[in-house]
């Protein structure tokens, strides 16, 4: 039999795929005309800049833990203005030039309305420039001092978590008071270790006190032994922020150096965010003293406020996942995402946004944020937004290890965190 | 066709199509373009010490980041014009690659591995060390208001396309006469036998030496326009991993052919860009995705085609 029309088949390869393509679009029919036929039905995107591999993975993990409890506690209560929260998250690797990559990607790829989240500094400075030119509304976790030093730009904001510069200069006050007069100083010897360095060195000196030795460490270093003689014997207080895995060693070598007679001892949990302080070699940290942000073993006089925010993310009281005690938890730090999202939330709410014709009125709208209460939405404690800088103050914990756990003996007034502004972001072009 | 029309066609097509690209892509993959071709610039100076002259180097970073701090610190600290800190820039970069080729030299094969990726370490340091000047590890920003090169803002999307475009045209034009050149047969002798090279009357040495400068200078030079173009300098672009990063480009894309860097550095980037979205594993799949390149086409993809196809591709 022969082909009777005497025409080539109509069936090309090139038909075959626009057909299927049209059926699979057909098949997803529900899927996108459900977000088609109403524009305001469809989700808020939230790019989430997470550390999920590299030095910050220990910290993104529960980064990533708060923020998903935060979101589905955002959608259960209805959303944001009408509108579910999704969660875009992307892997930076905790490196600032896939960090930029990754807010290129929220802006022009995942169509996200704003990015959020980044903890590292180095990350933060790297990708803002980014954030910035894109007009992308970028809600940093990280702590740094660059938000509120002017470094960054009007798209830029910290409204969750307090820098560095008010948490160490609310401690000097108690450390003089209670600990000593006389400091020497170990911190590593790149850009966090300078801040604690600058900032504590003058915030001592207002107090009376004096710091008599800065001790800086290499950050390649992994044995301490050779620092220590160099603590001076005037030594009343050693204020210690080594971070990183080393840390450990630097504990027990530190144990071992001073003995039973050691000064007092001062130090910043971020060494031991995700560390159990029950680990060998942190025996040497009992009656010592830490800052924490947020305090990681629930207290006699825990809040209502903390006991359903630990609960929602699944932390257990010692701070621990409820499904592993040994998975330490990052505590004084991951409240800032809950917080920052429902800053967002906050600020999405009075903007009346809509979608990414918006963000400058988003912007507007937090800096108009002042008075954060203690609340479900602010679980570690009543904060202050400034407008101009970009930044939240709050109050800061000091905690004194007791039978192995961490016990709040002093907390810190928003005042003690305050500091003259350094910029003011409001001038700057939307 | 004769091979220097295939030549003029071939690279002269590629630079015709990403110029032309710049009007057809959608932002997102507009901006990866340009940030491909300035790594594939400093891939490319890689490669003139790499690929055409076989010697390994396991410390460039320490040139793109001293491109980056020279150009960097020249605006951060003495305020200076885009168009001078560039000059800065390259000029660290010269400067820096004058001197460890000068000590690094002394040493051949592993040893020059080895002391190449120290000297990078000690340069990691050293940033981190004046971290007064340089914030250290954590960088600091170009602002937008320093990054207007003759009246052009550099963090404009189009113009930032258009100057990584001249970068990559420029290194890429360099590069191809370079080793077309006397100067560049030199450096491939040397490559394929030193001792030969050396016999012949060639001052080996210098040779090598010039290399070196001539490699570390252009990486120096993407440095420099990676940190103005994208807004920021940080010592992460000193560390170990962004001397192994133009080493796995040019080995993917083909060491010692002229378009291997910016086909390596293309191929890299959208491997983990795309794998990242669906495993955290990324480097993984990059590792496999390397070894099953060194099983199939051990000269690179460049490499293979110059294997297969065309064995006079420079």
């Amino acid at each position: 039999m022969t082909n009777d029309s005497g025409k080539p088949s109509t069936t090309t390869r090139r038909g075959a795929l626009k057909t299927l393509a049209a059926g699979a679009g057909a098949a997803s029919l529900p899927l996108w005309a459900r977000y088609a036929q109403a524009q305001t039905s469809e989700p808020i995107r939230i790019g989430f800049q997470v550390h999920r591999t590299g030095i910050g993975a220990a910290y993104g993990r529960w980064y990533d833990r708060t923020t998903t409890a935060a979101v589905d506690m955002i959608n259960a209560a209805g959303g944001i203005n009408g509108r579910m929260v999704e969660i875009l998250a992307e892997d930076d690797g905790t490196d600032p030039k896939r960090g930029a990559e990754v807010v290129e990607k929220f802006a022009n790829q995942h169509n996200c309305d704003i990015g959020f989240g980044t903890l590292f500094s180095h990350v933060v400075i790297g990708s803002a420039p980014r954030a910035g030119e894109l007009k992308l509304p970028y809600f940093v976790v990280s702590e740094g001092h660059h938000v509120a030093s002017g470094m960054l730009n009007r798209y830029t904001l910290q409204p969750g978590i307090t820098d560095v510069k008010s948490q160490v200069q609310a401690m000097a006050p108690f450390v003089s008071q209670n600990l000593g007069k006389k400091v020497t100083m170990i911190f590593p010897d790149f850009a966090f270790g300078h801040d604690h360095r600058d900032y504590f060195t003058a915030a001592i000196q207002e107090q009376g006190g004096e710091v008599v030795a800065q001790i800086a460490i290499p950050p390649t270093e992994t044995s301490f032994t050779k620092y220590f003689p160099k603590i001076p014997r005037e030594t009343e207080v050693v204020y210690h922020v080594m971070v990183g895995p080393a840390v450990l060693t630097f504990v027990k070598e530190l144990g071992e150096f001073f003995g039973p007679s050691r000064p007092e001892m001062f130090g910043f949990i971020d060494s031991l965010e995700a560390v159990d302080m029950a680990s060998p070699g942190l025996e040497f940290l009992e009656g010592t003293y830490f800052w924490e942000g947020n305090p990681r073993y629930a207290q006699t006089d825990q809040s209502e406020y903390d006991k359903l925010y630990r609960t929602a993310v699944g932390v257990d009281e010692n701070g621990a996942s409820v499904g592993d005690p040994k998975d330490i938890s990052t505590y004084a730090h991951m409240f800032g995402c809950w917080e920052t999202l429902y800053v967002i939330k906050a600020g999405m709410e009075a903007a009346g946004y809509q979608g990414p014709a918006d963000r400058a009125k988003l912007i507007e709208a937090v800096e108009a944020i002042t008075d954060m209460p203690h609340s479900n939405e602010h679980p570690q404690g009543t904060k202050l937004f400034n407008g101009k800088t970009h930044q939240v103050f709050g109050p800061q914990y000091i905690s004194r290890v007791t039978d192995g756990k961490l016990i709040v003996v002093h907390t810190t007034s928003i005042e003690d965190t305050m500091y003259p502004d350094e910029v003011d972001y409001t001038t700057q072009p939307l | 066709m004769s091979d220097r029309a295939k030549t003029v066609l071939l690279h002269g097509g590629l630079l015709a199509l990403l110029f032309a690209l710049q009007f057809m892509l959608p932002a997102y993959h507009h901006g990866n373009l340009a940030r491909v071709m300035v790594l594939a610039s400093y891939a490319i100076g890689f490669n003139v010490l790499f690929g055409y002259t076989g010697l390994l180097s396991l410390g460039h970073a320490m040139f793109f980041a001293a491109g980056m701090y020279g150009m960097g610190l020249a605006v951060q600290v003495f305020d200076a014009a885009p168009a001078l800190a560039l000059v800065a820039g390259a000029g660290a970069g010269l400067v820096v690659s004058g001197v460890v080729g000068m000590l690094a030299l002394r040493t051949a094969g592993v040893a020059f591995m080895i002391v190449t990726l120290m000297f990078a370490q000690a340069g990691y340091l050293t940033i981190l060390y004046f971290g007064s000047y340089t914030r250290g590890d954590e960088g600091f920003v170009i602002q937008q208001a320093q990054r207007i090169l003759w009246g052009i803002d550099l963090s404009d999307p189009t113009n930032r396309y258009f100057a990584a475009f001249a970068l990559f045209a420029s290194c890429l034009l360099i590069t191809l006469w370079l080793v077309r050149a006397p100067f560049g047969k030199v450096l491939i002798a040397i490559r394929e036998n030193e001792e030969r090279a050396m016999m012949l009357g060639y001052d080996v040495f210098a040779h090598k030496l010039a290399a070196v400068i001539v490699s570390g200078t252009i990486a120096a030079m993407a440095g420099a326009v990676y940190g103005l173009l994208f807004g920021y300098v940080g010592a992460s672009f000193a560390s170990v991993q962004y001397s192994i990063f133009p080493l796995l480009w040019v080995l993917l894309g083909g060491a010692g052919t002229i378009l291997g860097p910016f086909i390596g550095t293309l191929f890299m980037f959208y491997l983990i860009d795309l794998s990242s979205g669906i495993t955290t594993a990324y480097m993984l799949v990059a590792g496999v995705a390397l070894v099953a390149l060194t099983l199939f086409a051990p000269q690179g993809l460049a490499g293979a085609v110059r294997k297969r196809i065309w064995r006079g591709l420079p």
